[in-house]
């Protein structure tokens, strides 16, 4: 049925407008950015540099470091994450009593602020009166030595970010019909069976939908090392974000700082669109 | 053995928030040496002293003026957006919800140099109005995608109903739907209300001062003069992460249920 003056844009059009002044048009003016040699520093008016900026960045082992630490970060915390995610989902998978409580336990490290989680992590790696050296009865230097920092930050994105893997996954396994465990049960499978041929298979549209929001969450992680190591020590832990936020806004140099920005837009970007094509075909 | 997993997973979602708030409790002398896990006697002192020395009731007052601006925001263009996207005939609706999901995965580091230029040009830098509009602005894919999802749980019929009875469209969305979507509209003002308790970069970037510093970022900075206040700082933490928490405990449920359809749908 028609109705007369329906007119959806106008209901549109505000958050279309919001939308295009804070996030599309500084996407835009982002890429001119960094085409250009400016400093806020410098009192010279911004000059256009072409290229200039992404042939130092091609060249800057600063840069090649933090994307190194990036990937790092991401393969590891997130396949973790994943890991230690479906376990919990496959022990929490049937309903129980109590689960409700269980639910607001669970989301208690996603609610904590990044920035909060991170000085508590940080009181807990002191090196002599931290309570993980305590009860590990070790004297790791956790937070600062090059060798441990960056898994120090793995360890602390690990315990924030597992129970919302989990909470996605337990969602993808309630709606597997039952009728197939029945029918699995009836053929006598082995637990190891139906794991492997229903629960995983059946699960998987859900484990990338997991590995697409934990991958390009990890990838742009700023806040979590940003408090808890600044980047250090000797930038072994600085990632493409917080170099880009160094440069921005401690060097105050908005020409490189913002081609440094771009490129993580453009990794992400990438990432997201590889997901989605595996998405696709997944998904019937 | 499910117990088991249940304990063990219990304990290692609360156990550092716990210690936070056990090392908030603990009197100053005995925070230097361990053992001993547990204060002799609890003491307020560390909750005394940040409420006392710093400007902490202020950066509490503009994280919560921050939150509320911008879930009222967030909410009220979303559903706007989302009452056109499923009740209303919008061409391209496919199209436009694929763009809204693309702009949610913008890392925050791209945007945010030629966002601090454009604030300063408005005269907006160090102040709550800024954090608002970014944060209203970055929370507006959510609140579209969720509360387009649960719009369209609604039969049609209704809006059909309401708009052949004499609403006008905006009459049918303030007075049918929205009600409606009650549980709806909470699981999204729940999820931007955290989001923008939590948020960290853009209010590192855009704040300067104490009028308007928030709590993430005034808990980051926190001073120490020569050795780091820890008490001080698990008091400020505990402080900090109780309204979220508690929120957390009181909705789960929506809260999971945002959760999972803003991923299932996305």
């Amino acid at each position: 049925m028609r109705l007369e003056r329906e007119q959806p844009w106008r209901y549109l059009a505000p958050a279309g407008l919001l939308l295009a002044l804070v996030t599309v048009y500084p996407l835009a003016h982002v890429l001119w950015l960094s085409l250009e040699r400016r400093s806020l520093l410098d009192p010279a008016p911004p000059a256009f540099a072409g290229l200039e900026n992404y042939a130092r960045l091609a060249a800057d082992e600063r840069f090649w470091n933090a994307l190194g630490n990036t990937a790092y970060f991401v393969g590891v915390s997130v396949s973790l994450e994943l890991m230690l995610g479906l376990a919990f989902a496959l022990a929490l998978q049937r309903a129980f009593r109590g689960r409700a409580a269980l639910y607001g336990i669970i989301l208690l490290p996603w609610a904590v602020p990044t920035a909060v989680s991170a000085r508590m992590w940080e009181w807990m790696f002191e090196p002599d009166i931290g309570v993980l050296n305590y009860l590990l009865g070790a004297q790791v230097n956790w937070l600062g030595s090059p060798a441990w920092a960056l898994n120090a930050a793995v360890l602390m994105d690990v315990w924030k970010s597992t129970p919302f893997v989990a909470l996605l996954l337990i969602a993808g396994l309630q709606s597997i019909p039952q009728d197939l465990y029945r029918a699995a049960a009836v053929d006598g499978a082995s637990r190891w069976t139906v794991l492997t041929r229903i629960t995983l298979p059946l699960l998987a549209p859900m484990i990338l939908v997991a590995l697409l929001f934990r991958t390009i969450d990890a990838f742009r992680v700023f806040d979590a090392i940003y408090v808890l190591t600044g980047g250090g020590p000797a930038d072994s832990t600085e990632t493409l974000s917080i170099y880009a936020y160094r440069v921005l806004f401690q060097s105050l140099e908005f020409g490189y700082g913002s081609a440094l920005a771009v490129s993580v837009f453009a990794l992400v970007a990438v990432f997201a669109l590889v997901y989605r094509m595996l998405l696709r075909k997944v998904l019937p | 053995m499910r117990i088991v997993a249940l304990v063990l997973l219990a304990a290692y979602c609360l156990a550092p928030f716990l210690w936070q708030v056990v090392t908030s409790l603990k009197p100053a002398a005995e925070l230097v040496s361990l053992p001993p896990l547990l204060p002799s006697r609890p003491s307020a002192e560390h909750y005394v002293a940040i409420f006392a020395g710093h400007p902490l009731v202020r950066i509490i007052a503009n994280s919560a003026i921050v939150a509320a601006c911008t879930t009222a925001l967030a909410l009220a263009l979303g559903a706007l957006a989302a009452y056109a996207l499923s009740m209303l005939r919008v061409r391209g609706r496919a199209a436009v919800l694929g763009v809204v999901l693309a702009i949610s995965m913008f890392p925050p580091i791209a945007t945010v140099s030629p966002l601090f230029l454009l604030l300063s040009a408005l005269g907006l830098r160090d102040t709550l109005a800024a954090l608002v509009l970014t944060y209203s602005t970055f929370s507006l894919p959510l609140a579209v995608w969720l509360l387009a999802s649960f719009f369209d749980a609604l039969p049609r019929e209704l809006y059909v109903a309401a708009r052949v009875d004499g609403c006008s469209a905006f009459g049918a969305l303030w007075r049918v739907v929205l009600p409606l979507a009650a549980p709806g509209l909470a699981a999204a003002a729940l999820l931007v209300f955290i989001f923008a308790w939590n948020e960290f970069l853009f209010a590192l970037a855009f704040t300067a001062t104490e009028a308007s510093r928030t709590l993430p970022v005034g808990i980051a900075l926190f001073p120490g003069l020569h050795e780091v206040p820890y008490g001080e700082i698990a008091a400020a933490s505990v402080v900090a992460t109780v309204p979220v928490v508690a929120l957390a405990f009181a909705f789960q449920r929506r809260i999971v249920e945002g959760l999972t359809a803003g991923a299932v749908k996305g």
